[in-house]
């Protein structure tokens, strides 16, 4: 057995231990965001550990109550991380709305005993705030290291020019997410480097996309939308990445609402960052679920010579 | 254009429930702007977040709940994270939401029956959920 | 009291700023001998940065000038230059001071100063003196008019001590003072009483996430500005911008970077950017005539005589547009740094195109001011300034007897601020000396 199997349980190198992670998909991922979540559970399986699905699972609420009276808001994040917790100790998610609402929760429930009691008694459990909670690209970086998923990669994605787009909710606020640093995050880059692929750096990358106000003031966010792809061609992006299916609808699918608007506007392809992963690990591209994303990406793959 | 302060008007009912719901202190505000010159969306309210927040601390209900300033707050969180005296600006938004939409004679900011052909299909269920949230009382 | 009962009636003055200087001038003249202690190889502080200082626009040396070389020739006055206090013992009267002279690899009792090693030198690297903005030699002095005006060699930039390569130095020096076999050395004084000003830092504008971390070349500080202003700079007084030395047109200077910010930096306001912004905009209008000057700021403070009337001068006569508000962001994009800021007096938010910022950083304590304090036995508050022995009504002594505070070590203050607190620190120390009798 290697050492570093006995450093930690679980180790990436071919043997036969696995490192299971209980696995929130949230309503997008498993409908409109079909693609990145079965691409995110395939690139698992090649990477050595699993994402299992819990049980029994809601909506998280798709966005964290400010309101600090509103406790109803925070049932059904509670409830998810009571569930995980009886099943195990360590819960990922894909889309970065409800990385943010959960880790968010279990802060609260970890810090605020009154609001903690209220919740475990109508909701009938006695949930701690001991569960954690990873954001898969976490897992990428803390238990798999960029260096070691660099080594498995077969396909590096050479001469693409991505720009890296975080968004808001997995950065914010930085004292509750620490996912990295508020004002300029490097995870991404490093995950895109270690695909073999360019990161573009571009100013708008930590800007909100203006999700929430999709249903409210669409066309507020088409706005933001256009402002952040046009920092990002601007600055020799060729492929956006996003890892939250909200952002995802703003700057892929609402491209077509920004050519109406801007006419000199020219689409690009954006990914889930766990379709790029697939392309890199091999996958067999026709699985990736490319016909769910808006602007077809299939011709830069073709041109960059991925496929 | 001219406001009667009172003591009474100061930091009125409407302004405490506001500092109740957000869990924030209005006092503490010294109007810098910050937030307001780092909001994504400020380009399409009609005054900024640092004006709303004025308006509330001096009693001006009518003036504060009257703009369109919280309704297009995306709660993105950056002015929260740039303000030097750590207001949650992204909290007094949703509180001022909350007055509004929990009140008798509610009007709600969105109105399902007027969302055009096919746009419940297109979007995710995300905005929907986190619309609603927001939006609907 | 001394080693005989003897109460020593001598001062040590640590810190050869403008504070250290005034206090050492008002006690020498006074008749007491004076150990005026500096880290660096001469005397001057920050104002040896400054090109010219506010309310009068007078040029920073030329005022400078003559009390540094009053103090170098003062008979009262030992100099103990580019050195520490290594340790503290005894009490009024009596202070035993270890003071560490650091090796500066020249022997200074042969050096005569003509300058010829600094010329020769080959090795640059970015000048610490002058905040980046230009390249200094490893051996070097800090300006033309340093007192005293002799280098010394910075190790981690020589070529010999990195590489044992070069020797350039010593090979020209007409009289052989070159000795890289130099060690530091320790000398004990013997002093009645201590002074302590050793000054001021800025926050390192690496500091601000939302600002770039200081990536972004044409963003500088205050003190950058004044280096390229100045004749002595590192662009010989033109205003010049860092990435590709063209003259900016648009400049923004943002007051407030880093000071009355309670969550995330200094919770206290900083005192002098306004005054000192006020006045880089008006020099930089006076250079760049078609240029404009932003300032974004959130209120004025201009509390000295004649300082009000400079801050309106600069807008009535120069045209600096002042925009209340705070800047949210600060990013490159292209030849240009975008700015985002708001103005609240309009409530609208303002996006600039600038060429350059000059943020006014805030005054922070130096890095060893809280040692220092510990040697000596007093105490600093939680940002490192010296505290005072009663805020109100005994602002230069400390709660040790014999021990006292002057300048910006004890909080931000401009010059003259600085000067009047070092006056008074040297008068309560004659105070105190009038109270024990000569033997």
């Amino acid at each position: 057995m290697p050492a570093c199997a006995k450093a930690r349980p679980y180790a990436l190198c071919g043997w036969e231990c696995q490192m299971d992670y209980l696995y929130f998909p949230g309503c997008t991922l498993y409908t409109k965001a079909k693609n990145f979540d079965q691409t995110a559970r395939d690139c698992s399986l090649r990477l050595g550990f699993e994402l299992k699905e819990l049980k029994e699972w809601t909506c998280c609420g798709a966005t964290f109550p400010l309101a600090t009276d509103n406790i109803m808001a925070l049932l059904p994040p509670s409830r998810i991380l009571a569930k995980a917790r009886e099943e195990g100790t360590a819960l990922t998610t894909l889309c970065a709305i409800c990385f943010n609402v959960i880790k968010r929760t279990n802060r609260l429930i970890q810090q605020d005993g009154e609001k903690r009691d209220k919740i475990n008694n109508f909701i009938e459990k006695n949930y701690q705030g001991d569960l954690q909670v990873l954001h898969y690209l976490e897992i990428l970086k803390r238990e798999i290291g960029f260096p070691q998923l660099k080594e498995k990669v077969k396909k590096p994605l050479a001469g693409l020019k991505t720009a890296a787009y975080y968004g808001c909710m997995l950065l914010r606020p930085f004292e509750e997410m620490g996912f990295d640093d508020k004002e300029k995050p490097t995870l991404f880059e490093d995950f895109l480097e270690a695909l073999g692929a360019k990161a573009t750096e571009f100013p708008y990358k930590i800007e909100c996309c203006g999700s929430f106000q999709s249903v409210g003031s669409p066309d507020v966010a088409t706005e933001c939308a256009y402002r952040i792809l046009g920092s990002a061609i601007k600055n020799g992006a060729e492929a956006m990445v996003s890892t939250c299916p909200m952002c995802t609808f703003n700057i892929d699918h609402k491209q077509s609402d920004i050519k109406q608007k801007y006419l000199d506007f020219n689409p690009i392809p954006v990914f889930y960052f766990t379709q790029l992963l697939g392309i890199s690990m091999g996958l067999d591209y026709q699985t990736l679920g490319f016909e769910q994303n808006a602007v077809d990406p299939l011709p830069l793959l073709k041109e960059k010579g991925f496929l | 254009m001219k406001i009667e302060l009172t003591r009474q008007k100061v930091h009125n009912e409407f302004a405490k429930k506001v500092e109740l719901i957000s869990g924030q202190n209005l006092f503490a505000c010294y109007q810098c702007g910050n937030c307001t010159a780092g909001c994504p969306v400020a380009f399409a309210m009609e005054v900024g977040p640092h004006e709303v927040i004025r308006y509330t601390l001096l009693g001006l209900e009518d003036e504060a709940v009257g703009v369109n300033t919280f309704w297009l707050c995306a709660s993105c969180l950056q002015c929260t994270s740039r303000c030097p005296k750590g207001i949650d600006i992204a909290r007094v938004m949703d509180a001022l939401r909350m007055v509004v939409l929990r009140k008798k004679e509610r009007k709600d900011h969105i109105q399902i029956p007027e969302f055009p052909e096919g746009f419940l299909e297109k979007v995710p269920q995300i905005a929907l959920v986190s619309g609603f949230r927001k939006f609907l009382s | 009291m001394g080693s005989n009962g003897v109460f020593v009636k001598r001062a040590m003055v640590i810190g050869g700023g403008i504070a250290g200087i005034s206090a050492s001038i008002d006690l020498g003249n006074g008749g007491y001998e004076v150990v005026l202690v500096e880290k660096l190889p001469s005397i001057g502080g920050r104002m040896l940065q400054l090109s010219e200082t506010f309310p009068t626009l007078d040029c920073a040396q030329c005022t400078l000038t003559p009390k540094t070389v009053e103090t170098g020739q003062h008979p009262k006055i030992k100099l103990l230059m580019y050195s520490e206090v290594e340790q503290v013992e005894g009490k009024a009267g009596n202070f035993v001071v270890t003071v560490r002279k650091k090796a500066g690899y020249v022997d200074w009792e042969k050096c005569t100063g003509c300058g010829l090693c600094q010329q020769k030198c080959p090795s640059k690297s970015p000048s610490e003196f002058d905040r980046g903005m230009g390249l200094g030699k490893a051996i070097y002095t800090l300006s033309p008019q340093a007192v005293p005006n002799k280098p010394v060699i910075n190790p981690s930039h020589c070529r010999y001590f990195k590489e044992k390569k070069c020797r350039v130095c010593e090979k020209i020096c007409p009289v052989g003072a070159i000795d890289y076999e130099q060690q530091d050395r320790f000398v004990k004084e013997n002093v009645g009483a201590i002074v302590t000003a050793v000054g001021f830092d800025l926050i390192p504008k690496e500091s601000f996430g939302e600002y770039g971390y200081g990536e972004v070349q044409d963003v500088i500080d205050g003190l950058a500005f004044e280096r390229l202003n100045s004749a002595s700079g590192p662009t010989t007084g033109e205003i010049r911008r860092p990435s590709d030395g063209k003259i900016p047109k648009e400049v923004v200077f943002i007051q407030c970077t880093g000071s009355r910010d309670p969550e995330r930096y200094m919770p206290y306001c900083s005192r002098v950017c306004c005054m000192y912004t006020a006045k880089h905009a008006r020099l930089y209008k006076h250079k760049v005539h078609d240029g404009q000057a932003y300032i974004f700021y959130m209120d004025i403070r201009s509390t000295g005589k004649g300082y009000e009337e400079f801050i309106q001068q600069g807008m009535e006569e120069e045209g600096i547009l002042y925009l209340r508000g705070r800047v949210s962001r600060i990013f490159r994009d292209g030849e240009k740094v975008i700015v985002w800021g708001v103005d609240t007096l309009t409530g609208k938010k303002v996006e600039v195109s600038a060429d350059m910022v000059v943020l006014a950083t805030a005054i922070v304590s130096q890095k060893n001011t809280k040692e220092l304090a510990g040697k000596l036995g007093i105490k600093t508050d939680d940002y490192g300034f010296l505290t005072e022995a009663e805020r109100k009504l005994r602002p230069v002594e400390t709660d040790v007897e014999g021990i006292y505070i002057a300048g910006c070590a004890q909080g931000p203050k401009d010059i003259a601020d600085a000067v009047a607190h070092a006056n008074a620190a040297a008068s309560k120390v004659q105070g105190l000396f009038a109270k024990h009798k000569d033997v």
